[in-house]
């Protein structure tokens, strides 16, 4: 089979990577940022989660496109549903 | 299995393909393939409750921060840990089962099991504290304790218990989701200990890892979403 052996050094770094990470994004919730304590949560979460689905998934080294294509399209109905949505209810006049 | 083995014409057919395939890696790819379908089906799943917590968040932010404010921290960040160990054996013990490693494999196997056992003994052990606090949406609901740490702001119990029931909804789900990966991984012990996997055939393990990660992913985004955001924010 062609499959790609992936050294399982890059596997410690990823690791280490997540770990330093949740250190720091549990660390900034006890600093006071006033709205981006929320908006680096999130960037530091999706940082961790782009981490494992590159490497853990394997998809930085799939070569099917098929796969990548349902990752992107599953991605676009969470952010229709989730945009759009918290568009309606952010800007509503009452809440 | 057998039967199709001798209907193949190529001598090197492997056992495990299956006779609508053409061959072992169309047969993997198939299976990929429709693991991520499922998986994105499982991020619109998830992606519903998250847009509930979100909205109403944003309609009752002091009840949902002041509730956020009464979870244990540190019970979530050990957690955080615990799932992280465990993807990093998961990643590792796919590649023992590419290379055909059997003992690696079983050994990286029970790490998982053991890691995964130990993130839901310590959700178990929150979700007591939220029992034994009354924090848990019912009859004997009451949040009389997080009112008097917060004496300035007038807290709605009834928008309060939409907090607690969305926080047990929310790790209630990523823990069913734990307990089905568990029982998954426990197939995936027995096959490796009879030695199914090698460079030809670790489907199985690859597409469990997949489910597995993708739990780690949800609680990445959890851990954020109801523990650490609101920390600051005092109403």
């Amino acid at each position: 089979m062609s499959e790609h052996i992936i050294p399982s050094k890059i596997y410690y770094m990823i690791w280490v990577t997540l770990m330093i990470f949740t250190v720091i994004t549990a660390a900034v919730a006890f600093v006071d940022l006033g709205p981006f304590n929320t908006v680096v949560a999130l960037i530091i979460a999706t940082f961790k989660a782009t981490l494992v689905v590159l490497f853990f998934m394997h998809v930085k080294y799939t070569s099917e496109k098929m796969t990548k294509t349902v990752i992107m399209a599953a991605i676009f109905w969470l952010g229709l549903l989730l945009i759009l949505s918290l568009a309606d209810f952010a800007t509503r006049a009452t809440g | 299995m057998a039967e199709t083995s001798a209907l193949a014409t190529q001598e090197h057919e492997h056992s495990d393909l299956q006779h609508h395939f053409a061959d072992m890696e169309q047969q993997k790819e198939a299976s990929t393939l429709g693991m991520w379908v499922f998986l994105g089906t499982e991020i619109m799943f998830f992606g519903g409750m998250f847009l509930a917590y979100l909205v109403y968040r944003l309609k009752y932010y002091n009840e949902f921060a002041t509730g956020s404010q009464s979870i244990d921290i540190w019970l979530g960040t050990i957690n955080t840990i615990v799932l992280i160990c465990s993807s990093l054996t998961v990643a590792l013990g796919v590649k023992a089962a590419q290379r055909g490693k059997r003992k690696l494999l079983i050994v990286l196997i029970i790490l998982t099991l053991i890691f995964g056992l130990a993130f839901l003994g310590i959700k178990g052990i929150e979700w007591y504290q939220k029992y034994q606090e009354h924090h848990v949406p019912g009859i004997s609901f009451n949040i009389s304790d997080i009112q008097a740490a917060h004496p300035h702001t007038p807290l709605n119990p009834g928008h309060a218990q939409l907090y607690f029931s969305l926080y047990f909804a929310l790790t209630g789900l990523h823990a069913l989701h734990m307990i089905i990966g568990i029982g998954i991984f426990l197939a995936l012990l027995w096959m490796a200990w009879k030695g199914r996997f090698g460079p030809d055939y670790y489907t199985p393990m690859e597409i469990g890892g997949l489910y597995w990660h993708f739990v780690d992913i949800v609680w990445i985004y959890l851990f954020p979403l109801l523990y650490l955001i609101d920390r600051k924010h005092i109403p």
